[in-house]
């Protein structure tokens, strides 16, 4: 590699950094305030105009916070695990492409970090390391209520990437690349994947409610049972790195979603003016994230053993289905089986 | 199962772009009701004297014991009020007050009323001891302050309570009442209760303040 190409990969990434740790700080403000008028109230509209420095004041005030670690914890790994979960959670975000090629400075410059051939298996992968952070946690804080966050955060989020990684299985099948660039082109023209894999999509919008530990799946953190679950412990800047890892994976998680289901950076006129790309991403971003506090709105959380019911009964068997209806509409539209297709 | 979530995502939306209740707070302030009890105000005649004469009724009916009045002597050379005597110190502890509005009822010249203002959290405990400059209203618009110099004849007429006690209200539906007060003498019990229930009368009440 020459010089100028890590300097656009350094580049690409400090902007990523950046883009993702200030969606994450309006993200939770975005959350507070949609709750706050779906719940017939203001929300925080103190700190600045609108509330806009809301986030600012929040991390100034966990950044004084005292920074407490039990006496009877593993330090170690009490202090690797919001680490792990914040990482592992910014990572997969490398793979999401944010808009076709363009000319900068006069280098082609590609809008993914590294559109790998894997990249969604790189995603899936990623996803699953997410659970360690939690399990460390809840297993470093020696803490029962942080024990069970853990256990039932390891549970739920293997039970349901499971059907996640079928769902994703059916895009892959139509795009018949794993990459998430050639998965985006492949829904040039208006033809996203929502209109090809509509169970698909429902599917994966469950499992990703649950993988990132949200309404109505949050269990690991059910207050009402286990204080906080496996954050139980934490205080200060880690417990807020939970926060930064729950907040950008679920921003994560609706990019990639926008990506394969919903045409990714494609959108009108893209092709001719290619600044639009990130922000045609962007806008079916925050419409997913706006689902997601919607979601949190409106869905009581599911008892534990229904969780397991949905995850194994449901949600896998409909997932196997749908990679099975795909496999046989890819068949006949090949072969024009049924003189229909093309 | 389906239907019920349809539903309910539908109530959320539409709950979305209802109008906040929330009421925000510093800015927009919710009007109280019209016999709400906040913080005293000591009142005044229209000539300007004080109302009170330093009987120390209030602070006997007080029963949270917050009230401290002493009584001096009016003369013709510094007069504050109508009768002989008047209230030297006035001192109303604000921590100590528990608004029960006893005082109020117990004082025969209406002199001391609670008024609307309930925003009376301070840093300091001293700063709790209402004292009679904080409590007094200013004289109406071209009467003269207390102390006052010449003698001025106590009025005859004591005419609506509620234009009297300077609420911005204007005058019952009922009209005006006018009840011949003789500020001198004792005033029965009898007359006073009666007073009492004129002014009662003369206060919008909850349901008409809703409306």
């Amino acid at each position: 590699m020459v010089a100028g190409d890590w300097v656009e990969i350094i580049i690409k990434l400090l902007a990523l950094v950046f883009v993702l740790l200030t969606g994450f700080a309006y993200l939770t403000l975005f959350e507070r305030r949609v709750l706050a008028a779906i719940q017939s109230r203001v929300g925080p509209d103190r700190v600045g105009p609108k509330g806009f420095l809301q986030p600012a004041a929040d991390g100034l005030k966990l950044l004084f916070k005292e920074d407490i670690i039990p006496r009877d914890a593993d330090r170690l790994l009490f202090m690797i695990a919001p680490i792990a979960v914040v990482i592992t959670a910014l990572m997969s975000v490398a793979v999401v492409p944010w808009g076709p090629d363009m000319t900068l400075f006069g280098r082609e410059v590609s809008l993914a970090l590294a559109d790998i051939n894997i990249g969604t298996l790189f995603f899936l992968g990623i996803g699953s390391l997410a659970v360690y952070g939690v399990v460390l946690a809840g297993w470093a804080s020696n803490n029962k209520y942080a024990l069970m966050g853990g256990i039932r955060a390891s549970a739920q989020m293997l039970s349901y990437e499971l059907a996640m990684g079928l769902a994703v299985v059916g895009v892959v099948m139509l795009a018949a690349s794993m990459s998430l660039g050639d998965i985006v082109d492949a829904q040039a023209g208006g033809k996203w994947f929502i209109l090809l894999q509509p169970l698909g999509f429902i599917i994966f919008i469950i499992t990703m409610l649950a993988e990132t530990k949200r309404a109505p799946f949050d269990l690991p953190e059910a207050e009402q049972e286990l204080v906080a679950g496996f954050h139980t412990e934490y205080s200060g800047m880690k417990f807020a790195m939970f926060y930064m890892g729950e907040y950008i994976s679920m921003i994560v998680i609706s990019a990639v979603a926008a990506t394969l289901y919903l045409g990714g950076w494609r959108g009108p006129f893209v092709d001719a003016l290619p600044i639009l790309g990130p922000i045609y991403l962007i806008i079916k971003i925050i419409l997913i994230l706006f689902f997601f506090v919607w979601v949190r709105a409106t869905l009581p959380r599911v008892r534990y053993d229904r969780l397991m019911s949905i995850g194994w009964k449901i949600l896998l068997p409909l997932s196997v289905l749908n990679v099975a209806l795909t496999a046989i509409g890819i068949v006949a539209a090949d072969t024009n089986f049924f003189g229909l297709l093309g | 199962m389906l239907d019920a979530m349809i539903k309910g995502f539908g109530t959320t939306l539409k709950t979305m772009f209802r109008k906040p209740v929330t009421i925000s707070y510093p800015e927009v302030k919710r009007p109280v009701f019209e016999r709400f009890r906040g913080r005293h105000e000591l009142k005044r005649h229209d000539n300007g004297l004080e109302r009170c004469i330093g009987c120390s009724l209030c602070s006997a009916a007080c029963p949270a014991d917050a009230i401290y009045v002493v009584p001096a002597e009016n003369t013709n050379e510094a007069r504050y009020s109508p009768g002989e005597r008047y209230a030297e110190t006035y001192e109303i502890n604000m921590l100590r007050c528990i608004f029960c509005g006893y005082c109020e009822e117990a004082c025969p010249v209406d002199a001391i009323v609670l008024e609307h203002n309930y925003e009376l959290a301070s840093y300091s405990r001293e700063a709790m001891i209402y004292t009679k400059d904080m409590l007094i209203v200013p004289p109406p618009p071209g009467a003269e302050g207390t102390p006052q110099q010449s003698y001025a004849p106590p009025p005859q007429f004591m005419e609506n309570p509620s234009t009297h006690m300077n609420r911005a209200e204007g005058p019952p539906p009922g009209g005006r009442i006018t009840t011949y007060v003789a500020p001198e003498e004792k005033v029965s019990a009898y007359v006073r209760r009666s007073l009492l229930d004129a002014d009662r009368d003369g206060v919008i009440d909850d349901e008409e303040y809703r409306s």
